[in-house]
């Protein structure tokens, strides 16, 4: 490994602050709420830092500008953490993070496309990967430079549709298309490996005529190299699968499918804010 | 009908290179044209129509207006989620469309009839249900409908429907047309069933019965007005529908019927019954529902003939 020099030395120190910010924001949030998904929010706080610091080409002041990257939380159950990060990057304000799960917000419980930043509502499983593919075939088609990035969860490819769609996209080299996978071997109530085994996971997007990278879902290093290359391989949609651990972060939530469902309560939260690195 | 939908979806295409056909590996001897013309307005997604319709609903956020392409239940009750969230929650201007409403595939079996979709459909928000009568009317809804942005269903007969309107139609998303006044009773038909209506109202002119016809070309929003004035202006109303007699047209006809203080008219629905239709042709299974010339002639004398007693 080569030395890092100090200019590379702060960028990871702000993505990792990025990623804490976002954690903390989230522990608040969902506490509020007493919403369940804090789990599955942690669990890709380091992609959607690196996502949103290091590679997407969004503008908070212009939400529709018509050649952004389209990012799409396939995931809608980890709203929380997108909500946060979208509010650090200034898609609008911090205080607005309060309204969560609240009567009457635009903050719904599963991404919503009334908040700016949110690119398409999503909540029910296995949606969001098609939707990526019709605006990649258009970007495509039209030559514009956009690209779009679906983050799905792993229990998400339990379902018929994520395939369908896998194989549109390889079929028609959708190269600006890029599913990353969280793959925190946890799902709704049981392990990955339980329920529905993926395994080979890498494989069935390999023979479906996609690119595939695996990586640490934690390193940022390794998230925002691999994100950095994208196309993987010409005419190839990427995939990356981000091997995470739920609840990543905070360690008495980790790997524990009981935080895919609880709310922390106050001690709870002090204590998981205390491992962040928050003093209250 | 298929063809004056496609013959009109490639005068749209030819003028706006926003318009999209997505199919799920249906229409052989339809879409070949226009694939041909358009190739990059046109997509086969394959036997696969939640992804399709996401898809679909994918391509209109980013600017096209997308023209989903089935057959009977497929292109909605297989993917209706998709049609849900994806295209009618983000509001997307995706037009459904599906060939072989109603028995048109008879004898493929249940698995073909579609008999339940426009009551699924119409109750979907910012969904507009549009069923056209014949031939003439399935080119004036694929045009009207590309100039209304936002989601909609087409629900399309298949092939070989007998022209109802021989000159220009007034055509409208949301109004009905009046294809014959009277003053007697209203036969309010949608889709398919337009034809055999016209023609029972003939057989009824025939017995002095002055009957006017509504095409009900639009099931959402229904033309209430229509529907009033029929109430206030005739003595008695009947819905003709090819679809389940539950949430179609006549449903839709009895709901706002339901709510007018000031006029309580008589009121027959005709549609199938809910349950599983048999084999046949369409012509065979329809009748045999009295879905017919002598079925509509006989409801629209009998409901009459009520109005009269209670009168």
């Amino acid at each position: 490994m080569t030395a890092r020099g100090p200019a590379q030395e702060s960028t990871r120190r702000e993505l990792a602050d990025l990623a804490r910010t976002i954690r903390v924001d989230t522990a608040r949030m969902t506490h509020r709420a007493k919403s369940s998904h804090i789990g599955s929010c942690f669990s890709i706080a380091d992609l959607l830092a690196v996502l949103y610091a290091r590679i997407l080409r969004v503008d908070p002041s212009r939400p529709a500008w018509p050649d952004r990257d389209r990012f799409i939380l396939s995931k809608g159950h980890a709203c929380a953490v997108l909500y946060a990060v979208l509010a650090e990057k200034g898609f609008f304000s911090n205080s607005r993070l309060d309204t969560f799960y609240q009567n009457g917000s635009a903050l719904g419980g599963h991404a919503m496309h009334s908040v700016p930043g949110v690119e398409v509502s999503t909540g029910s499983l296995g949606h969001g990967l098609s939707l990526g593919c019709g605006m990649a075939l258009v970007g495509k088609r039209q030559g514009s430079p956009f690209r779009v990035f679906a983050l799905l969860s792993d229990g998400e490819c339990d379902e018929g549709s994520v395939w369908e769609a896998a194989l549109f996209a390889g079929h028609h080299q959708l190269e600006n298309l890029v599913a990353i996978v969280d793959y925190n071997g946890i799902q709704s109530i049981g392990r990955v490996n339980e329920v529905l085994g993926l395994h080979p996971f890498a494989d069935k997007w390999t023979a479906c005529r996609w690119a595939v990278q695996e990586i640490d879902g934690h390193n940022l290093e390794e998230i925002e190299s691999a994100l950095q290359h994208i196309p993987l391989e010409r005419d190839r949609p990427t995939c990356i699968i981000a091997h995470t651990i739920k609840g990543k972060g905070v360690r008495f939530m980790e790997d524990k499918l009981l935080w895919h469902y609880r709310s922390p309560n106050d001690e709870e939260l002090r204590s998981a804010l205390d491992e962040l690195g928050i003093v209250e | 009908m298929r063809s004056a939908f496609i013959r009109s979806l490639i005068e749209l295409a030819e003028q706006d290179s926003r318009v999209c056909l997505v199919t799920a590996d249906l229409g052989f001897g339809v879409v070949e044209l226009f694939a041909q013309k358009f190739p990059s307005q046109f997509v086969n997604a394959g036997v696969a129509e939640q992804n399709m319709t996401g898809i679909a609903a994918g391509m209109a956020l980013c600017g096209k207006v997308v023209f989903t392409y089935s057959i009977a239940n497929f292109p909605t009750l297989r993917c209706l989620e998709q049609i849900r969230n994806d295209v009618c929650y983000h509001r997307a201007d995706v037009k459904i469309v599906s060939v072989g409403g109603g028995l048109a595939y008879g004898a493929l079996g249940a698995s073909h009839h579609a008999t339940e979709d426009i009551a699924v459909m119409r109750s979907l928000p910012e969904m507009t249900v549009v069923a056209p009568g014949d031939p003439v009317e399935a080119e004036e809804a694929t045009r009207a409908l590309m100039t209304r942005a936002g989601p909609a269903y087409l629900r399309l007969g298949r092939s070989g429907e007998p022209l109802v309107h021989s000159e220009n139609i007034d055509f409208q998303i949301g109004k009905a047309i009046c294809v014959a006044d009277g003053d007697d009773v209203t036969l309010i038909a949608t889709g398919t069933m337009l034809h055999a209506t016209v023609q029972a109202a003939r057989q009824l002119a025939q017995e002095g019965i002055a009957t006017r016809v509504l095409s009900m070309h639009t099931i959402k929003p229904l033309d209430v007005d229509a529907v009033y004035a029929a109430a206030k202006d005739t003595q008695a109303i009947v819905t003709i529908e090819e679809h389940s007699i539950i949430g179609g047209l006549g449903s839709a006809v009895a709901e706002v019927l339901a709510e007018f203080s000031d006029c309580h008219v008589p009121f027959k629905r005709m549609a199938l019954p809910s349950a599983f239709t048999s084999v046949g042709s369409r012509e065979f299974l329809t009748k045999s529902y009295s879905l017919s010339v002598e079925g509509i002639v006989d409801s629209a004398m009998r409901i009459l003939q009520l109005a009269r007693t209670r009168a």
